[in-house]
Formats: C-alpha cells, sequence, structure tokens
C-alpha cells in the first residue's frame, strides 16, 4: 500500500502536465479545421472557375423551377406523387431486406469482435478489419462493381446495402457489447454455460434496445442508399428519379422527393414509437 | 495424480455424497500485486465455511479461482481425486455445474423475467439449440417454480428481475444456484449489499441448504457477528493468506482484530450489513 501512495504535489505536477496537453491538442485541432475549411473553400473555387459563389446562387434557382412546374401540373400533381408509389415501395423493400439481413448477420458475428468476450484476440482483428474493409467502401462502389457483373437490376443494389450494413452495423453493436454490464456474463459463467448461451442470454438482452434502435436508423439510411443506387442503373424509384432530373421535369422531380421525405419522416415516427415502447417496458 | 482425468471419472467423483475438497498452496497474482498467496485448506466433511477478512484480503479471488471463474497463478485444488484446476471445456463446465455461485451483486440478467433466470442454473445441461430458441421442459419450469416457492419468490415468477427488490434478486439468485443441482456452493459476500432483514433471510436460506440438502457452503462475509451466528468453521485472511482457521468459538477478539487491522471497529459493530436484529440496530439503519 505504502509504496503506491501520492503526494499531493506530485498529482499536482500530474495534473498540471495533463491540462498543458489537453490544451496544446485543443489548439492543434481548431488550427488544422480551420485550416482544413479555408483550404476547401479554395479548391472548390479553383475546380469552378473561380466562382464558388455564383454556384450557390444557382443553388438557390432550381428549388424555383420545381415548385413553379408543380405548380403548373395543379392537382393532376397528386395523381403524379401516387404513380410513384409502386417505384417507391420497390426501393424500400429493397432497404428493409438488407437492414434486416445485415443487421442480423452483424448481430451474430460482432461478439467475436469484441474484447470482452471474443474467445481470442486473433479473432477479434479477423472480424473488425473485416467489418473495416465492409464499411470502408461507399455501397456505390460495391453496386457499380456488381451491377456490371450481374447486369441492371435491384439485386446488386440490395447486395450492395446490406454488405455495408454489416460492416456499419458491426461496429456498433460490437461497441455497445463493450459496453455491457459484466455481472450477468460472470453470473452464467459460474453456472457453467456454453460460450454461445452466455451471448444469447447476457449479452443480447441488454444491448437489444440499442440494436433496434440503431437498426432503424440504418433503415433510413438504406432508404436513401437503395434510392441513390437507383441512378446508376439499380431499379427503384432512384431511377426514375435520376430520369426526371434529366428530363428537368420539375413536377415530378417534386412528386418523389415528397415521398421520400415522407417516407423518412414516417421511419422516425415509427423508430420513436417503438423505443419508447421498449423503454416503457424497461421502466415499468 | 492424474494430469489427464475423463468425464466418467469427474462424474464419479462429484456423486461422491459429500465432497471431500482440498486447496493446497494457491496463488494470484494480478501483475505485481498478489492477490492471494499460498492459500491451503481442506474440508472433508459437510460443513459451512465463513471466509472473514477486510476488503482487498482475497476472498473474492480465493472463490472466484475455486469456480474457474480466475484462472490462479499457481497451486492445486482437488475435489476428490481430481485437480479441478486443470479441468478443461466441457469438464471444465461440468466442474462450475457443480459449484454454484452466489454474487455480492447478485449477477442476475436484468432484462429477463426471473422464472428464465433460474432456469438458467441448467444451462450446462441443455444444448446450445434448445436453449437459445427457449425451449425449456414443463420437469425444468416445475423444478424452478418448486425453488421459488421454498424460498418465497414464486409470486414474481413472471417478473423481470430488474424490478425485485436487492433481498428478492438475492433469493433468485440462491434458486438458480439451487436449479444447478452444486455438491458446494460459494457465496461471494451474499448480505453485503441488503438491509438486516434481508440478509437474516438470505443466510438462513443458505443455512438450510447446507443442513438438509448436505451442500458444502462456503460465504464470504464482511462482518463478524454473521460469521459466528451462521458457521461451522471460519477461515480468516488478511493480505492474501489464511491467519486463522477454526471454530467460532476458537475465534478471540484478539485474532479478530489481526484479521481485521484497520477495520476492525466497522466489523465488530453490527453494522447495516449485519444479520442480527436488535431494535437498538433497527433504529441506527432506519
Amino acid at each position: 500500500m505504502s509504496q503506491n501512495a501520492i503526494t499531493i504535489e506530485s498529482l499536482e505536477e500530474n495534473l498540471k502536465v495533463l491540462a498543458r496537453q489537453r490544451a496544446i491538442y485543443s489548439v492543434l485541432f481548431i488550427g488544422a479545421i480551420i485550416f482544413i475549411v479555408v483550404s476547401g473553400v479554395g479548391v472548390a473555387n479553383q475546380y469552378n472557375a473561380g466562382s464558388f459563389t455564383r454556384g450557390v446562387e444557382n443553388f438557390f434557382d432550381y428549388p424555383a423551377d420545381l415548385f413553379s412546374d408543380a405548380f403548373e401540373a395543379g392537382w393532376g400533381w397528386f395523381g403524379i406523387v401516387l404513380s410513384f408509389i409502386p417505384a417507391l415501395f420497390e426501393t424500400f423493400s429493397a432497404a428493409v431486406f438488407s437492414t434486416v439481413v445485415g443487421a442480423s448477420i452483424a448481430l451474430i458475428l460482432c461478439p467475436l469482435a469484441t474484447i470482452n468476450l471474443s474467445p481470442n484476440q486473433v479473432t477479434v482483428q479477423i472480424v473488425r478489419r473485416t467489418f473495416d474493409i465492409l464499411r470502408s467502401f461507399p455501397e456505390l462502389v460495391f453496386a457499380l462493381i456488381l451491377l456490371y457483373l450481374m447486369g441492371k437490376s435491384i439485386v446488386p443494389a440490395i447486395i450492395a446495402v446490406t454488405l455495408h450494413t454489416i460492416g456499419a452495423m458491426g461496429k456498433l453493436f460490437s461497441e455497445a457489447i463493450e459496453n455491457i454490464d459484466m455481472k450477468p456474463v460472470d453470473g452464467l459463467k459460474s453456472v457453467g454455460a456454453r460460450w454461445y448461451q452466455i451471448i444469447c442470454f447476457a449479452v443480447y438482452p441488454q444491448v437489444l434496445p440499442l440494436v433496434l434502435s440503431y437498426s432503424l436508423l440504418r433503415l433510413e439510411i438504406n432508404v436513401r442508399a437503395s434510392t441513390i443506387l437507383g441512378f446508376v442503373g439499380a431499379g427503384g424509384i432512384g431511377a426514375y428519379l435520376t430520369a426526371s432530373l434529366q428530363w428537368r421535369y420539375g413536377d415530378e422531380v417534386l412528386a418523389i422527393m415528397f415521398l421520400l421525405v415522407a417516407t423518412i419522416t414516417a421511419l422516425d415516427y415509427f423508430s420513436s414509437y417503438v423505443r419508447h415502447k421498449l423503454i416503457g417496458k424497461i421502466s415499468a | 495424480m492424474k494430469l489427464f482425468c475423463h468425464f466418467a471419472d469427474l462424474s464419479l467423483c462429484l456423486e461422491s455424497e459429500i465432497m471431500h475438497l482440498q486447496v493446497s498452496k494457491l496463488k494470484k497474482e494480478f501483475g505485481s500485486t498478489v492477490a492471494i498467496n499460498s492459500v491451503s485448506f481442506e474440508s472433508t466433511k459437510n460443513e459451512f465455511i465463513g471466509i472473514i477478512g477486510r476488503s482487498g484480503a482475497g476472498k473474492s479471488t480465493l472463490l472466484r479461482v475455486l469456480n474457474r471463474l480466475t484462472t490462479e497463478t499457481e497451486g492445486k485444488v482437488f475435489a476428490g481425486s481430481i485437480n479441478i484446476l486443470e479441468l478443461k471445456g466441457s469438464e471444465k463446465r461440468q466442474w462450475q455445474s457443480q459449484c454454484a455461485m452466489i454474487f455480492q451483486q447478485f449477477n442476475l440478467v436484468p432484462r429477463l423475467d426471473v422464472i428464465t433466470n433460474v432456469i438458467l442454473g441448467r444451462l450446462f445441461y441443455q444444448s446450445t439449440l434448445r436453449s437459445t430458441l427457449r425451449f425449456f421442459t414443463k420437469e425444468e419450469r416445475s423444478d424452478a417454480l418448486d425453488l421459488m416457492n421454498r424460498f418465497g419468490v414464486a409470486p414474481t415468477a413472471l417478473q423481470r428481475a430488474e424490478t425485485l427488490s436487492g433481498g428478492q434478486q438475492q433469493r433468485v439468485a440462491i434458486c438458480r444456484a439451487m436449479m444447478q443441482n452444486p455438491k458446494i456452493i460459494l457465496a461471494d459476500e451474499p448480505i453485503a449489499s441488503l438491509d438486516p432483514l434481508n440478509a437474516r433471510l438470505v443466510m438462513e436460506a443458505l443455512q438450510s441448504i447446507n443442513s438438509s440438502e448436505k451442500i458444502k457452503v462456503i460465504c464470504n462475509l464482511h462482518t463478524l457477528d454473521t460469521a459466528r451466528t451462521y458457521c461451522d468453521r471460519i477461515i480468516g485472511m488478511r493480505s492474501g493468506e489464511i491467519v486463522f482457521d477454526g471454530k467460532p468459538s476458537e475465534l478471540s477478539d484478539a485474532k479478530a482484530r489481526e484479521i481485521y487491522g484497520v477495520e476492525a471497529d466497522e466489523a465488530f459493530e453490527a453494522s447495516v450489513t449485519s444479520t442480527s436484529l436488535n431494535t437498538s440496530h433497527i433504529g441506527i439503519a432506519s
């Protein structure tokens, strides 16, 4: 005990050193941010042949065009909205499928990527690096390769979004698991339970609310991702959106955007409803 | 002395009526800190052993090593003729299934209901597939219910464990331990976070298990009067070593002061964690 005793002087000294380090890091960090922002605007101006600001002006003209087109369409505009629902449904189903499959695979794999539960550290590294690789390529990259190999359809988009979901969810889930309370885990270990039994009974119940909440958020992201993949030939509502954009049919563009915003808003309401249900159960 | 022991041998040695437990020269280091140092003791008959000592004396580490939750640095622990520290894989888990553990913080799964928590005591006997799909048999449910009736927590069977009071949770933990059909129960400060009434219920439950089922109980305790009331034998630990081993009557106040050191006054005083229910103490507690 006594050899580990810390005097107040040495504690103060250490605190001072730490505070100084923290101040230096903060200054460096703020400096780096300012540098990146300033040089970013510079680069943008260079590539836009001088006028970053003029681009910003054009940016505000386009929405005005969209609304005037939609206004000209009159009541018929709501018919246009309805006509895009089957395409939206295709995109939405693709997003749901890839979220469910991706999150499930991530949930099964993620205990292997946690330092506190994985059978060994080699497995942790392998699984984590796999998640990293899956996450580091944008869906678009996977989708472009798969579209080239498999032809134009929604299937390459589903595979691409699923792979990315596994990477992103795997990281989030495994970090959630690293923060769980280990007492129930000890409790079941002491009973003589197998590894996967411990995961199922002591780990999954603890992270379930977080898993659901992350998955619902991911569903929103995946709806957007599947839409964007439509641009490059994966079908669904994205394909219609890119066509309408190119033909400058403002009313159709606005109808599709309306549907997308409505979908995301509905999802947001749904996810907060589900979350409250779960939290309510916990506190009851 | 056998280096390898087969499943059948282990079952055989665990089947004998009363477990012959022999701990010899057990040592555990965490980095440069020695948590327990050359701990040896033997228990041949059915008894209620209380391990006392101040916090940090190595009591918890000792129990965790016995259950194989923590790996030892060196030493041997014999159950019958088998060194249980050498067991691996399913044999190790079989030992754990026979050596139930009760924790200070109960270590139940908070979000699962009470009856499931109790049935989890049988996980060793259930295949991974059956248990993960939660196919528990009617027999398992009825065994769990019998235990919950015995320890007075049956009305809470379908509640989530986290909704129970500390005393109820600890009794659920005892049900889970009994569900294992253990040969020995290791209790790590089972009453340290309970009020006096619940502390007494829990200690009486352990005592009844010890006397009617003939299950050996090794119980870490912080306060002296609890150890004197419930234990047949007291082991005193100080700085990772055993400094006293004998009957409660042999433990003099001077010896107890040596065990507890600076915490002696706290341990002597029947504090909030104590099981004694004199009116004066209730007055202090409330």
